[in-house]
């Protein structure tokens, strides 16, 4: 059995370590309460500009038929827009976000496709694939704690480019998505070419003007579109890692506290132990005399 | 009491602004327009200057910058959809051309060959972690 002074220490490092996890579990839910009126303050714009988007993939304009809007028939090539998490110790939530990702990907190879381009968002995932040769075109990592429309642009912009340039069939996206605190689920979801169910169908068309040609303003639409798809994606989990972060030092902090307890027990016992050994030496000791 | 329009000024990060006005007045694609109630349709963009929108009976107007964006105009509605960052196709370019460079010098020379066995195992690894960490968890309660 140990001796009372090395338990003594453990007991000390676990505590420290459960004062660190209690301090970040702390630290997560008042990040968590404000990611989550990030991904609200975000929504009224997703809403406008996907009815808008709704409305104009409905209305033909002079024959002009945004490449977004028509599907191709072989997938061969496979763009992915990858998000997760900067940091760890959230669970996991990067885990199963990257399963679904690598599941998927399997899933298109065996099914044709050649090549699969990663646009990661996150520094995990972007490590992930990395390690694993993954071909990754762009990447943004180190988005703090309020995502920025403007460091998502360019990332985004190369598989959208590949996109127009027909050297991708087709975008997907993969983020973790919030549902409430406890519960987060990883998603997959089309990006490219848009699909109907996402957008929803179209509520009232106008005959719009536009200025200065319908084509301009459809495809700068359809661009902030898809960004604010991706946009929202990224709002979502970040909600989600500090709602799993949360929950992840909770059960840190819990374990650190049962822990403790049961060290604390097997040093209440050494410590009766050598008591009662040293007082039956005494006595052994005494009767000898 | 004055004709009115329902006015929404939203960003991809926040609502900016979103109530009842007299007049919008906002820098279009081709020149300064005025909104009033009951304008035909419209769909432009617009350039990055001010938002101006007078309020029903109060002297002052609610001044807004915007970065640019798009401008829907319904007889009854009108929806600015404001970008946050400066936009304009050679600064998209640079962007993308900037995320393309980063990612390059990140991978260096690797090839591109996808290792999915390799990937595969490693995830099946982390969640045989978290597996292990609620097991343990549930035999001490």
């Amino acid at each position: 059995m140990a001796s009372g002074k090395e338990i003594r220490t453990k007991i000390k490092s676990v505590q420290n370590t459960k004062k660190i996890t209690k301090a970040m579990e702390m630290v997560a839910a008042s990040k968590m309460r404000k990611a989550q009126e990030r991904m609200r303050a975000a929504r009224p714009y997703a809403e406008k500009i996907r009815r808008l988007a709704a409305n104009l993939s409905q209305a033909s304009i002079s024959d002009y038929k945004h490449p977004f809007l028509i599907s191709k028939p072989n997938v061969s090539r496979v763009g992915l827009i990858l998000v997760t998490t900067d940091k760890g110790l959230c669970g996991g939530l990067n885990t199963n976000a990257l399963r679904l990702a690598v599941t998927n990907m399997r899933d298109w190879q065996a099914n044709g496709v050649s090549e699969i381009q990663v646009a990661a968002i996150g520094n995990k995932g972007f490590g992930f694939m990395q390690r694993n040769g993954a071909k990754v075109v762009s990447h943004v990592i180190g988005l703090g704690d309020t995502p920025h429309m403007d460091k998502l642009i360019g990332p985004v912009k190369v598989l959208i480019d590949a996109y127009f340039a027909g050297e991708l069939d087709k975008v997907y996206l993969v983020y973790t998505d919030f549902i409430n605190t406890m519960k987060q689920e990883a998603k997959l979801e089309q990006l490219l070419p848009l699909t109907g169910d996402r957008m929803g169908a179209p509520e009232d068309t106008w005959d719009y003007l536009y200025e200065p040609d319908p084509q301009v303003v459809i495809d700068e639409l359809l661009l902030r579109y898809v960004e604010a798809l991706v946009y929202q994606a990224v709002a979502e989990n970040m909600a989600s890692e500090q709602s799993a972060r949360m929950v992840a030092m909770k059960a840190a902090s819990d374990n650190a506290g049962t822990v403790i307890k049961d060290l604390q027990l097997v040093y209440n016992k050494t410590r009766q132990a050598a008591i009662t050994k040293e007082i039956s030496e005494i006595v052994s000791g005494a009767a000898a005399v | 009491m004055a004709m009115t329009v329902h006015v929404d000024v939203v960003s991809a990060e926040e609502q900016i602004f979103s109530g009842l006005a007299e007049i919008v007045s906002l820098p279009g694609e081709a020149g300064e327009l005025g909104i009033l109630p009951g304008h035909t349709p419209l769909l432009t963009r617009i350039k990055p200057g001010m938002v101006r929108i007078k309020l029903p009976n109060q002297d002052e107007e609610e001044v807004i910058f915007v970065a640019g964006g798009l401008l829907e105009v319904q007889p009854n509605l009108v929806t600015v959809l404001a970008d946050t960052a400066i936009r304009g196709k050679d600064l998209d370019e640079a962007k993308a051309m900037e995320a393309k460079r980063l990612a390059e010098e990140a991978l260096g020379n690797r090839t591109g060959n996808l290792d999915l066995a390799k990937a595969q195992a490693e995830l099946a690894e982390a969640v045989a972690q978290v597996a292990a960490i609620e097991r343990l968890r549930k035999i001490k309660h």
